[in-house]
């Protein structure tokens, strides 16, 4: 492949090699080094005459040269969350970028402004800055910045600027599109087995994530009607003398055990749960990545049948494209390592909070 | 308990099996028989045991047995009989009276209620109940010739008597009110309990899922492949655990069910004070109303209205010999029931103190119980908690390799 040969001697400003461009992403071993410090938080809502939303702080603290200040703190709304999700695919169409909290929850079971939505709502958003801060490309993207620093109308205006909406859902579209009308020629094998491996994890991940709710749900019913349970023999307790003692310690090693269960229950819905669906996302992007950089691919590869013996300008085009590929290439083992690695803590995680819990049940009383 | 049935004798029931046969009204039935086995304990016998002797009884027979027993002593705490039909199931239980399972916790109820008779000082030494145990063919024939049936009180005498009684020993009323309470809350807490093991079979079962699906993970990962596969193992095993579980704590609600069987025994021998205590109430009121009735005859003064009292008013005076014939029969009649209410009252005190033995006694026996049987439930869940830990464990561990 010719065009892979050149690339190594092209741009300074790219990292050339693959393995320079993990160096790079370790970044995130060491917190000393981290430069930019995100937190959203402080939920708003502002009810105007056409609609009422909720506003999030976000609080930039950096010691970066190109930022005019090292603290700002400014007010957004999902939207604009949104807007920078879409400007980062777009610039960086083959990148993993993190996954938003979803527009609405199909599930009914939060209210759109309820507390407990927004607060889970305000730490996805949270996270999802703080990946993108975290990302090596990513973090020094100039929309980033702007959403960052930016005033409210400063925002508003620069959002303008940007091409229409049609075509910033054009891209994800025609990749879908032309992945549809049949398949790339010339996949690289390992994007290949990236695709087998992303539709095997998809489908497990989503089954994993309805396992998880169900569970939530079994032990929400375990737990109401555990609550019943202890009362019970509260009362018995009353009618009787001798046993009164005996069956008063049940009552309330029933109710510690109520108690463990909402704390394993909490654990569930605060750790678990949120990061299945996150994967559930994530899923779902890195199918749309690999789309894309199939349709680049295939641009690229339409582009070198057609003129195969022409060396214009199309030559550095299909370079460039190349690059893109290693770019592609380099990202996603990056990421995936990334990935690997981040499974691990959350599954030690919640591995964690069940033990506790069930070393909680241990507190039963025995006469 | 110095010379009951149970030390001299050892007894089980030790199998059960479905058998056909015609009923009473010549119609096929399927029912299961138990087979009793009773040996004589000998004090001396080293390595020679006694034969055993063996009959096969139905649930049936068993009911006849606690009818009598009912009837002939019934001062007496009767230990209950399991239940006829499976009550407080939840959904993995077979409400169905022909299960395996259901046929095995019946069996040990079965025995354990011949084991209780068998060991009460009084009850132990009734000859049915002897017979029951050693006779197969004739018992019921010979049961029934007892005549008890007779014997047995009426429901709606029962029930008037309850309401309508003055003056109650205030321990029974008392009794009758806890025995209320014991029966409500225990049912109470069985439902509940069976809808908790209801829900927690549930979430133990969900946990299955993730045995599988990480299994098909594993096979697409490398580094995370090992772990994920042997934690999916754990996820098995810990979904298999509840049934051994839940099988165990059907156990303790089965010593439940018993003491709220129990509670209606109580309000049995409660009833029967009330209807003595009524009877005898009724008897005094009747002689007070006779002697009423004579001192009137006698002194010529109508207190109180009596319909004899306006006829003759209305119909003329009676002869004196004629007053002196009723005042003679009356004052017959009188004697009769002095002699009566006091034999009445004899009954009521031996009853009330014998059944109030056997009640001291049968607290002690229920305390004792449940104890143990809250102990058990404790241990039960410990170990459940100790095997949770175990699992957990182990897949934290498997967790961390991937």
């Amino acid at each position: 492949d010719t065009s892979l040969a050149e690339v190594n001697s092209f741009s300074p400003s790219m990292p050339i090699s693959p393995s320079s461009m993990i160096n790079q992403y370790k970044f995130e071993d060491e917190p000393e080094l981290r430069d930019l410090f995100i937190t959203v938080d402080d939920p708003e809502s502002h009810i105007t005459a056409i609609e009422t939303f909720i506003t999030y702080r976000v609080v930039t603290k950096t010691s970066r040269g190109e930022f005019d200040s090292s603290e700002y703190e400014v007010r957004r709304r999902y939207q604009d969350f949104l807007w920078l999700k879409t400007k980062l695919e777009e610039a960086h169409p083959t990148l993993i970028i993190p996954p938003l909290p979803e527009k609405f929850i199909m599930k009914g079971m939060v209210e759109r402004f309820s507390d407990e939505f927004i607060e889970t709502r305000r730490k996805a958003l949270h996270k999802f800055l703080n990946r993108i801060a975290d990302h090596p490309t990513l973090t020094f993207n100039e929309d980033f910045k702007i959403f960052l620093t930016a005033q409210a109308w400063e925002l508003s205006s620069h959002k303008k600027q940007g091409p229409g909406l049609l075509s910033r859902m054009g891209q994800t579209v025609r990749a879908v599109a032309s992945s549809v009308r049949g398949g790339v020629k010339n996949r690289p094998e390992m994007f290949t087995e990236m695709n087998d491996y992303m539709e095997t994890f998809s489908q497990k991940i989503n089954v994993l994530d309805k396992i998880a709710h169900r569970i939530y749900k079994e032990e929400r019913e375990y737990f109401s009607e555990m609550k019943e349970y202890g009362p019970i023999h509260t009362l018995w307790s009353a009618s009787e003398e001798d046993i009164a003692d005996s069956l008063k310690g049940v009552a309330s090693c029933i109710d510690k055990c109520c108690k463990a269960t909402e704390k394993r229950m909490a654990g569930l819905s605060e750790s678990l749960l949120p990061i299945l669906h996150e994967y559930v996302l994530y899923s779902e992007i890195l199918m749309g990545v690999l789309k894309r950089r199939d349709q680049i691919q295939s641009e690229l590869d339409s582009k070198v049948d057609a003129l195969a013996n022409k060396k214009t300008e199309k030559d550095l085009f299909s370079e460039e494209i190349g690059k893109l590929e290693d770019k592609v290439e380099c990202a996603n083992n990056a990421l995936k390592a990334d990935w690997d690695r981040w499974k691990q803590n959350m599954q030690c995680d919640m591995r964690s909070t069940f033990t506790n819990v069930a070393e909680n049940n241990l507190c039963y009383y025995e006469e | 308990m110095e010379d009951c049935l149970a030390k001299k004798m050892e007894i089980t029931v030790s199998e059960a099996e479905k058998r056909t046969g015609r009923n009473a009204m010549n119609i096929q039935e399927t029912y299961t028989a138990y087979l009793i086995e009773t040996r004589a304990v000998e004090s001396q016998s080293e390595g020679q045991c006694a034969p055993v002797d063996s009959l096969w009884r139905r649930y049936s027979e068993f009911e006849l047995l606690r009818n009598y027993l009912s009837v002939t002593y019934p001062h007496i705490v009767v230990p209950p009989l399991p239940e006829k039909r499976a009550d407080f199931v939840w959904h993995k239980l077979s409400a169905d009276n022909m299960d395996p399972d259901f046929v095995e916790r019946r069996r040990i109820g079965l025995e354990n209620f011949l084991l209780r008779v068998a060991s009460h000082p009084v009850l132990c030494q009734d000859k049915m109940f002897y017979s029951f145990l050693t006779q197969e063919s004739g018992w019921k024939e010979m049961v029934n010739e007892t005549g008890f049936q007779l014997k047995a009180d009426s429901r709606l005498k029962a029930l008037n008597a309850t309401f309508r009684v003055k003056n109650p020993d205030k321990r029974f009323t008392e009794l009758k009110h806890y025995s209320d309470e014991l029966q409500s809350v225990i049912s109470h807490l069985l439902r509940v309990r069976a809808r908790v093991a209801d829900r927690l079979y549930g979430v133990y079962k969900v946990h299955g899922n993730y045995g599988r699906v990480f299994s098909e993970w594993s096979a697409i990962e490398k580094e995370m492949g090992d772990g994920l596969q042997s934690a999916g193992h754990h996820m098995d095993v810990y979904a298999a655990s509840i049934d051994d579980i839940l099988e165990e704590e059907e156990h303790y609600a089965d010593q439940l069910k018993e003491y709220l069987f129990y509670a209606e025994a109580l309000r049995a021998v409660c009833r029967k004070h009330e209807l003595m205590q009524y009877d005898l109430e009724m008897a005094a009121q009747d002689l007070t109303s006779k002697k009423q009735q004579c001192e009137e005859l006698a002194t010529g003064t109508v207190r109180t209205f009596s319909l004899k009292g306006m006829t003759s008013k209305l119909f003329g005076q009676e002869t004196p010999e004629q007053r002196e014939a009723k005042i003679k029969a009356l004052e017959e009649q009188i004697q009769e029931g002095e002699e009566q209410l006091k034999s009445k009252n004899l009954e009521g005190r031996d009853f009330v103190k014998s059944a109030w033995a056997d009640i001291e006694r049968f607290k002690e026996q229920k305390n004792h119980d449940l104890k143990e049987a809250l102990i058990s439930y404790a241990v039960m869940q410990i170990s459940m908690c100790k095997k949770g830990i175990q699992v957990w464990t182990n897949a934290k561990e498997c967790f961390s390799k991937m």
